[in-house]
């Protein structure tokens, strides 16, 4: 049984859906949110390396180059922001920070 | 079975089970290392895919910078975790209600794509002709996408002022350098001469 396009990305799906599984069930816990959103990024870039692979065109890794940059500023800020969260709340509970509600 | 479908059933469920395990575990730190490990083999299907480039960049980029930094707030910061999971329980059903269906309508759509899509009947190009994987990205990267390159790059040095912006902080204890204050020193603020009378001193 030979390896095709799609077993890639089922396998890229089954990422993909544990992300978005994982942010549902850990709402409260804003770092396992992040990691979730970095494994649907991964799923991503799986996807689009693997149509690169079979439609032979290089542009779907250089554009998964750029999910990857997007992804990296995107974990560095959202840490920062936790940093910052908690000097000032002492918790990183998501669900109860709505002081910017009105 | 090649050792190209062994190699890539191994990764595959490797991949999937660590991921898994990164919403599940309890501990946030067995969250980080399970996710380099999801990180790890799906390196490892980029290689199998032909990105080798891409692979390397993952295990740099991610393993090397993003995961670390994960590590270094999870264990920097006092939490107590199992606050945090409350809830988990509560969200179950309705996440996993929510997964199956997106699992689902991923895995028709893909199916649709790989068998009647533009890359159908398409042999994977593993190795082409007599260009390396980075060679091929390198050619199209700084002709074709320079601007998005250069794109790329103010969206990491945004993301670094914005973190360098959102940690720092000035504590009123701590002295900083003020540079403008020390260039416009002068000789007359600072300097005083004082004429000692013997034997009494100098008093403020």
């Amino acid at each position: 049984m030979t390896i095709g396009l799609i077993h890639y990305l089922t396998v890229a799906a089954l990422l993909f859906v544990i992300g978005v599984f994982g942010i549902f069930v850990n709402r409260k816990n804003v770092i396992v949110i992040l990691m979730s959103i970095e494994m649907i990024l991964l799923a991503v870039n799986i996807n689009f390396a693997a149509f690169s692979a079979y439609l032979h065109d290089i542009s779907g890794q250089v554009f998964a180059m750029f999910v990857l940059t997007v992804a990296a500023a995107e974990a560095a800020v959202g840490l920062a922001i936790l940093v910052t969260f908690f000097r000032n709340r002492g918790n990183i509970a998501v669900d109860d920070a709505s002081v910017m509600k009105g | 079975m090649p050792l190209q479908a062994i190699a890539f059933y191994v990764l595959a469920v490797v991949a999937v089970v660590a991921a898994f395990r990164v919403v599940t575990a309890k501990n946030p730190v067995h969250s980080v290392l399970f996710l380099i490990l999801t990180f790890f083999s799906a390196a490892g299907l980029f290689v199998l895919l032909g990105a080798e480039f891409l692979a390397m960049l993952l295990v740099v980029v991610y393993v090397g910078a993003v995961a670390v930094l994960f590590l270094f707030v999870v264990m920097m910061l006092d939490i107590d975790f199992a606050k945090l999971r409350q809830g988990y329980v509560q969200y179950l059903p309705f996440g996993l209600i929510i997964a199956a269906v997106l699992l689902g309508e991923m895995v028709m759509v893909s199916s649709a794509v790989a068998t009647r899509g533009a890359a159908a009947g398409h042999e994977a190009l593993v190795a082409p002709a007599n260009l390396s994987n980075a060679q091929a990205i390198g050619r199209v990267l700084y002709t074709d996408y320079v601007y998005y390159f250069q794109a790329a790059g103010i969206v990491l040095l945004i993301a670094m002022i914005g973190a360098i912006v959102l940690t720092l902080t000035h504590k009123p204890k701590v002295k900083r350098q003020d540079i403008a204050s020390q260039v416009n020193r002068a000789r007359k603020g600072a300097v005083a001469v004082v004429s000692v009378t013997t034997g009494e001193g100098i008093s403020e």
